[in-house]
């Protein structure tokens, strides 16, 4: 879809995912107060929020209107690095189980 | 060859490229300002999640009033500012100029909004003894990390409103386009993208129960 096709379109589908952004911020709330707690809280509180920022990008930033060559030097390589900060984690879990001045 | 000739020797006109993605340079050069963005906004949460999953002792101090409360109307009026943000770009791209500074500068005055709520939370927060490295409640790092991520984020908050004013002011004297109102409206949406990261990691996973 072009700029000027998109300019003079409805709007329906921009406020649809308003309220569905909107909803799953509710769903997150919901989520803070029940039982779960660390890893599962973490990785459903991520879920929704990849959920919320792909909609943002692909709706919102019009990423889905795109071409495709642009989403593909986009959105792997960021994915990429942002996997590659996984790596801290084995060291994060030596401080909390290996810290020498454990109160 | 005389002088004349030197004086008036003619080139070849340039030959541009077309651009591999379609869209003006302007636009991609934002597009990978905002990765670049989202890629520093990244290693921030995960040195955040580093440091709270190596503490034992990490404050869970936001209680549902008023702070989760804080945190849902800032959401609410950031992820409408973004609504705005796209009538105004909208309005820009069919030509309706008015209508495109109009919704641009409620677009800013949401983030202003965004930016006072946020700055009253910061007030309470080091009213309750909450400073860089120390607080009442536990590890002495929720402060610094608190505050660097929710600081950083607060800073593309008003560096946008300072955008959107001056590319609104700007397209009002005819010094920008509509790409211009397009390409700072992508801007916005992104600060809004990243506010959806920073309120699980940051408060949801941190209620007071």
């Amino acid at each position: 879809m072009s700029t000027a096709e998109r300019a003079n379109g409805s709007l329906k589908k921009e406020i649809i995912v308003y309220v569905c952004i909107l909803a799953l911020s509710g769903l997150q709330i919901v989520f803070a107060y029940q039982h779960a707690h660390g890893a599962q809280l973490l990785v459903r509180m991520l879920a929704v929020a990849l959920i919320q920022a792909g909609l943002g990008v692909m709706y919102f930033m019009h990423l889905l209107d795109e071409r495709k060559n642009l989403r593909l030097a986009l959105i792997p390589a960021t994915i990429f690095v942002l996997l590659m900060m996984n790596m801290i984690w084995s060291d994060s879990f030596r401080l909390l189980h290996m810290r020498p001045f454990v109160k | 060859m005389s002088e004349a000739g030197l004086a008036v020797e003619v080139h070849a006109p340039a030959i541009m490229e077309e651009s591999p993605f379609a869209i003006p340079s302007k636009k991609l050069v934002m597009w990978l300002f905002i990765i670049s963005d989202a890629v520093t906004f990244g290693a921030m949460l995960f040195a955040y999640g580093y440091v709270k999953n190596a503490s034992p002792d990490w404050p869970e101090p936001f209680r549902f009033s008023p702070s989760i409360l804080n945190a849902m109307l800032m959401t609410f009026i950031l992820v409408s500012s973004s609504l705005t943000m796209l009538m105004a770009t909208r309005a820009a791209k069919s030509g309706d100029k008015a209508g495109g500074i109009r919704w641009t500068f409620i677009t800013v005055a949401g983030g202003v909004l965004f930016a006072l709520l946020h700055l009253n939370e910061w007030r309470g927060l080091i009213g309750e003894g909450v400073r860089l490295f120390q607080n009442p409640w536990g590890s002495p790092m929720f402060g610094a990390t608190f505050f660097a991520i929710t600081g950083l984020h607060l800073t593309h908050v008003v560096g946008g409103v300072i955008a959107l004013t001056v590319v609104a002011l700007g397209y009002k004297r005819g010094r920008y386009n509509s790409d211009d109102i397009e390409i700072w409206s992508l801007y916005w949406h992104f600060v809004d993208l990243v506010w959806m990261f920073v309120v699980p990691m940051v408060y949801l996973l941190n209620v007071a129960r």
